[in-house]
């Protein structure tokens, strides 16, 4: 089995993507499912049921949502090997755009649209730049020159990734992508061992465990103060 | 690599002046370091910097590679000329074989595709841009210049076949028209940029009927202006060969000299619409059927002429409307 890595900022379009690039996945005889990861609410697995494809979901609620993938993917992982599906695509938000869950020796893709603006690229950190594929999505909203110059901008962040554009409303764009997803040489029989491709950032102070109080005082562990000029 | 990682950075950047772009856009602080070499620069992180900003050490080096190697390639290359695109047929949705035996387009045409809603008009062009070797659901190929193509027309994000104009297209963002032109040069290493600025902008106001300055905010352009200004930046400033376009509203902006402009760049124009006056401009056209190309018309004298007239009654519907902007009233049909 295959398990692909998808994740992108909230709203890029990673659900209508995935959901149009199964379509031509399955026409390839490819048993796929999903497993939808998200902070506090999702219906996403409602759309996957509805196209029948099989989905698990999991909401990481007060943790933070790539960290809760991190510590799930391997379960997520046997599932769907138990169930023998040919891919697993995994679809994770990037929250705070720091963070990537993305695995070595496991295809990364990364979703993001032409609306986020002109220096999004630069803003995302490893979840774009450490990405195998950049799947560039609401192109047909903007125009041909903000297009041209947006992925450029993402080549030169990450110059060793396939670049693509995709309309998630027509699917234009995803039978592309399906034949870029499954690699027999990717197959894997578990995830035991493998390595995240980039480490997660530290985050540990009185706020992580329920402090609500604002103050000095109250802060404690890793904490950082910013340098505000008079 | 290691080459790389033993040089210094300002030996790097004066080889490969697009490197700043690379330094700048991957938040590598510069300036004052450039005395010291990739590896020197590198481990001057300590660890908490390393994971605050993100930086994947050990790809740095590899990442630079790439994208001079990319540069390199973009800029020494003399630009591809594709003079002619050749689509062999596949199959419609049902199976049955398309009835042609190759469909040549050539530089400097207009072809236009024409079929209802949901017919295949955006799987031919989705074929075109994946320049499909039998592997996509229509099972056509496409050729560029009657060869197999390279590569790198799926895969590289600087050499894309198709450039898109299509109806509903905005700019979103912030910028004057001078900015945001110069934006776009900037990313396709134009060299004479200042002129290139100009040539797009006076080339965008001889399209559209009233004139903008290069300071108008590109959002507070009109529908007729917009249009004029992306047909005439995609016409100069993309090295895409074919240009796609979704119909051209037939308000603000002349159409017929938006069309010579993309012809006298050398591009090959594929134009879905319904709009007689601009189907009958197009060489020939592609009828779409059931997901299949069902018929290919060579547009005929007597159309030529047809078009003609059909322009005249363009013409003069378009002076009533005007009339109405203006506030008048419309008392007779005037049949000039």
């Amino acid at each position: 089995m295959n398990l692909v890595t998808i994740s992108g900022p909230p709203s890029s379009g990673k659900t209508s993507v995935i959901l149009k690039t199964i379509v031509s996945l399955k026409k390839q005889g490819l048993k796929v499912a999903v497993a939808k990861f998200d902070c506090l609410y999702t219906d996403d697995d409602v759309l996957y049921k509805k196209a029948g494809i099989p989905v698990r979901k999991g909401l990481s609620g007060a943790l933070c949502p790539d960290h809760y993938f991190v510590s799930n993917v391997e379960e997520i992982t046997n599932w769907a090997l138990k169930n023998e599906f040919d891919i697993l695509i995994s679809e994770s938000a990037g929250l705070c755009n720091r963070c990537s869950p993305y695995i070595k020796g496991i295809k990364a893709v990364c979703v993001i649209d032409n609306l986020s603006g002109i220096n999004t690229p630069k803003k995302i950190g490893p979840m774009l730049k450490t990405a195998d594929i950049v799947v560039i999505t609401k192109g047909d909203i903007v125009s041909q020159a903000e297009r041209e110059v947006f992925a450029s901008r993402v080549n030169t962040v990450n110059p060793s990734a396939i670049i693509m554009h995709i309309n998630g409303l027509t699917g234009q764009g995803s039978f592309e992508l399906s034949t870029l997803l499954y690699e027999e040489a990717l197959n894997i029989d578990s995830l035991k061992g493998m390595e995240l491709r980039f480490p997660m950032p530290a985050a540990l102070c009185s706020y992580c465990l329920g402090e609500t109080r604002i103050g000095e005082s109250y802060q404690m562990g890793n904490v950082r103060k910013m340098k505000v000029e008079d | 690599m290691a080459e790389i990682n033993n040089r210094k950075i300002s030996d790097l950047i004066s080889e490969f002046p697009f490197l700043t772009s690379f330094f700048s856009d991957n938040g590598f602080e510069i300036s004052g370091k450039e005395e010291l070499t990739l590896s020197e620069y590198l481990a001057q992180f300590d660890e908490d910097e390393i994971e605050d900003k993100a930086i994947d050490i050990d790809n740095v080096a590899f990442q630079i590679n790439e994208f001079i190697k990319q540069m390199i390639a973009f800029l020494g290359k003399e630009d591809d000329v594709v003079q002619t695109v050749t689509i062999l047929p596949g199959y419609d949705k049902s199976g049955v074989a398309e009835d042609f035996e190759k469909l040549v387009i050539e530089q400097g045409q207009i072809i236009c595709i024409v079929g209802p809603t949901g017919s295949g008009k955006s799987r031919l062009l989705g074929d075109i841009e994946w320049v499909a070797q039998g592997d996509t659901p229509t099972g056509r190929s496409v050729l560029i210049n009657g060869e197999i193509p390279d590569k790198k027309w799926r895969f590289s994000s600087a050499d894309k076949l198709v450039a898109q104009l299509s109806q509903n297209m905005n700019f979103v963002m912030d910028l004057s028209v001078y900015e945001f032109v110069e934006l776009h040069a900037e990313s396709r290493m134009v060299q004479n940029r200042d002129q290139v600025i100009e040539k797009i902008i006076n080339k965008a106001n001889s399209l559209a009927g009233e004139v903008f300055t290069p300071d108008t905010p590109i959002t507070s352009l009109s529908g007729g202006q917009s249009r004029a200004l992306m047909i005439a930046d995609t016409a100069i400033l993309s090295k895409s060969p074919i240009i796609l376009i979704d119909e051209i509203e037939n308000a603000g902006i002349d159409r017929k000299k938006a069309l010579s402009l993309l012809l006298s760049e050398d591009k090959i124009v594929l134009m879905a619409t319904h709009d007689p006056v601009l189907a009958l401009m197009g060489d020939r056209r592609i009828v779409i059927k059931n997901g299949g190309i069902y018929k290919v018309i060579d547009t005929t004298d007597e159309e030529r002429k047809i078009l003609s007239t059909l322009e005249k009654m363009d013409r003069t519907l378009l002076a009533y409307r005007t009339k109405l902007r203006q506030g008048e009233i419309i008392t007779k049909i005037d049949n000039t």
